[in-house]
């Protein structure tokens, strides 16, 4: 009997698969397909202090083993999560959930997080500082150390609960960046957030996407999520949620392995409506066959030896 | 929505890039009119969502226009293949306004999703006008499927090469409907919304993420608030829609 529990900052998960924030809603379209439960958590859409409608369509664009998608923040606003959106959440979800976060300034973030701060279901807080798809915000939050971690001190400031920052790979050094974040306080580091990046549409010869750019996700960006799990991995020593790509339980393991503690699955939740439970399905079989019993054993362990 | 292998019986070329498609199995929840499914396809990463023309138990009809590499890999699939498919999607038309006469208009690659709607509403013993346009005469498809159902169809082509010449706004019907359903590409259904006085459903589309309303790609702005196509559409009522 294999052990696939892992623990984010004291929050103990039954495993560690993690639907990501933005390819899962608020859990209910998928509860219909199957139940939600056997995750050990999911992050939910990303919530901003007011309501967002995003960016013009067309928002999403096909790549080759992946998507660009520039939906740039959708969301009912945090009073509107809090009183409708949370409700249906814990009709369809027991267990502690993680609150996404977005924001275009530091008195916006701190709202954002000081009201959800009450809520009992919230686990666990992920902070985007780098959201590609919005102007003057998001993004430019995670591209500055210094930025980012007084981000990091004015959400410290306002909850209890643990404060995972999400780090944006469209930077030189992301290494320094989660550094600064754990200097000012961060229980964790969440990454990576989506790659910039853009297609042209050869018929209408303009970018596909009506904001020309967006954020590129999917199997294609695996290696580049990997690298930068691994680069975090040596620079900090507080908990990593590791993202990008991910497809299967054998994913899961390497970016364990690369030194992530627990693991988001994005994209792949949008092609496969069920993907996320067949990899906590997957994930016992995949461990046996790499003679794995505890998974908190393989934390970072391609580091040593 | 549920998740369905279905496997193609048979695929019929309609027009020089119109296919027919179709699949057997439990087609979970395409008995409403104007719903969706969206289908995985060997090395493309997104689905392609297609919207449903007809259906039985056990048997779902899907036409489908060739617009690029996704739905070339489509017409080429042989019988026996087995599709994985996100069966059901989208809200659908709503009968219970129609009236005893209403009207149907279709576009080109607009038209199929009428068919079922345009059967449906028979059974529901109302007597349904059809106009189906197209740019020219051999662009031109379903009009014997529709006349078999023996209803009035009258086809307008851009060219004139068929039928009255002009645009689905161009055929006398337009402006004594009770109420009407369409479908086609939106410069057609701007102008149907400024041609009718009456009220109405439109079928949208929009570029798909997911196609079950968790990723947000698809929202336009309504009436009644942000809406997903996918999921709160892709059928909105002629009052919901900004134009």
């Amino acid at each position: 009997m294999v052990n696939t529990r892992v623990t984010l900052s004291g929050l103990t998960l039954d495993n560690p698969v993690i639907p990501a924030s933005g390819t899962f809603g608020y859990g209910y379209e998928f509860a219909e397909l199957y139940d939600i439960n056997v995750l050990g958590s999911f992050s939910f859409k990303g919530t901003t202090a007011q309501a967002r409608f995003g960016n013009p369509t067309p928002r999403i664009a096909e790549c080759t083993a992946g998507m660009i998608n520039s939906v740039g923040l959708q969301n009912p606003g945090v009073d509107k999560v809090i009183v409708e959106e949370l409700p249906k959440l814990r009709q369809v979800f027991h267990k502690p959930v993680i609150a996404n976060v977005g924001g275009f300034s530091f008195d916006e973030y701190a709202e954002v997080c000081r009201k959800l701060d009450g809520e009992e279901q919230v686990g666990l807080f992920e902070v985007n500082v780098s959201c590609p798809n919005v102007h003057g915000g998001g993004m430019g939050f995670g591209t500055d150390p210094a930025v980012a971690a007084e981000v990091t001190r004015r959400v410290k400031a306002v909850t209890t609960k643990p404060v995972y920052i999400k780090l944006s790979p469209n930077v030189t050094d992301i290494a320094a960046i989660a550094k600064a974040c754990e200097d000012a306080g961060a229980d964790g580091i969440s990454l990576i957030n989506t790659l910039l990046g853009m297609r042209v549409d050869l018929r209408r010869k303009r970018p596909v996407i009506a904001n020309t750019m967006g954020g590129f996700s999917g199997p294609a960006v695996f290696p580049v999520a990997l690298r930068m799990v691994w680069q975090v991995y040596e620079a900090v020593s507080i908990p990593i949620i590791g993202m990008g790509g991910v497809t299967s339980a054998d994913d899961v393991l390497e970016m364990m392995l690369a030194g992530a503690t627990a693991v988001e699955v994005g994209a792949a939740n949008l092609v496969d409506p069920t993907a996320a439970k067949k990899i906590v399905e997957g994930l016992p079989a995949a461990m046996e066959r790499y003679g794995i019993d505890d998974l908190t054993t393989i934390i970072g362990g391609a580091h040593h030896g | 929505m549920e998740q369905r292998i279905l496997t193609i019986t048979a695929q019929r070329r309609l027009t020089k890039d119109v296919w027919e498609m179709r699949l057997a199995g439990d087609a979970a929840g395409c008995d409403v009119p104007g719903r969706f499914v969206n289908i995985r396809l060997d090395g493309f990463y997104l689905r392609r969502p297609i919207s449903v023309c007809d259906w039985r138990d056990g048997e779902l009809t899907l036409v489908y226009k060739v617009v690029g590499g996704g739905t070339a890999a489509m017409a080429a699939l042989p019988a026996g293949a087995r599709l994985d498919v996100l069966t059901g999607l989208g809200n659908g038309y709503d009968t219970a306004p129609s009236g005893d006469r209403p009207l149907l208009i279709g576009g080109g690659v607009g038209v199929p999703p009428l068919y079922g709607l345009c059967k449906r509403l028979i059974a529901e013993g109302k007597t349904p006008r059809v106009i189906l346009g197209f740019n020219t005469a051999d662009e031109i498809f379903y009009e014997e499927e529709f006349r078999a159902l023996g209803v009035e169809v009258t086809v307008t082509t851009v060219d004139g090469s068929y039928g009255v010449k002009g645009f689905v706004t161009d055929a006398p019907e337009i402006a004594d409907g009770t109420y009407f359903y369409t479908c086609g590409p939106e410069p057609m259904l701007k102008a149907v919304y400024r041609a009718t006085a009456c009220s109405g459903q439109f079928s949208f589309e929009e570029r798909m993420g997911c196609g079950f309303g968790a990723c947000m790609g698809c929202s336009c702005k309504t009436v009644t608030g942000y809406k997903r196509i996918c999921k709160d559409g892709p059928v909105l009522t002629k009052e919901e829609i900004v134009w």
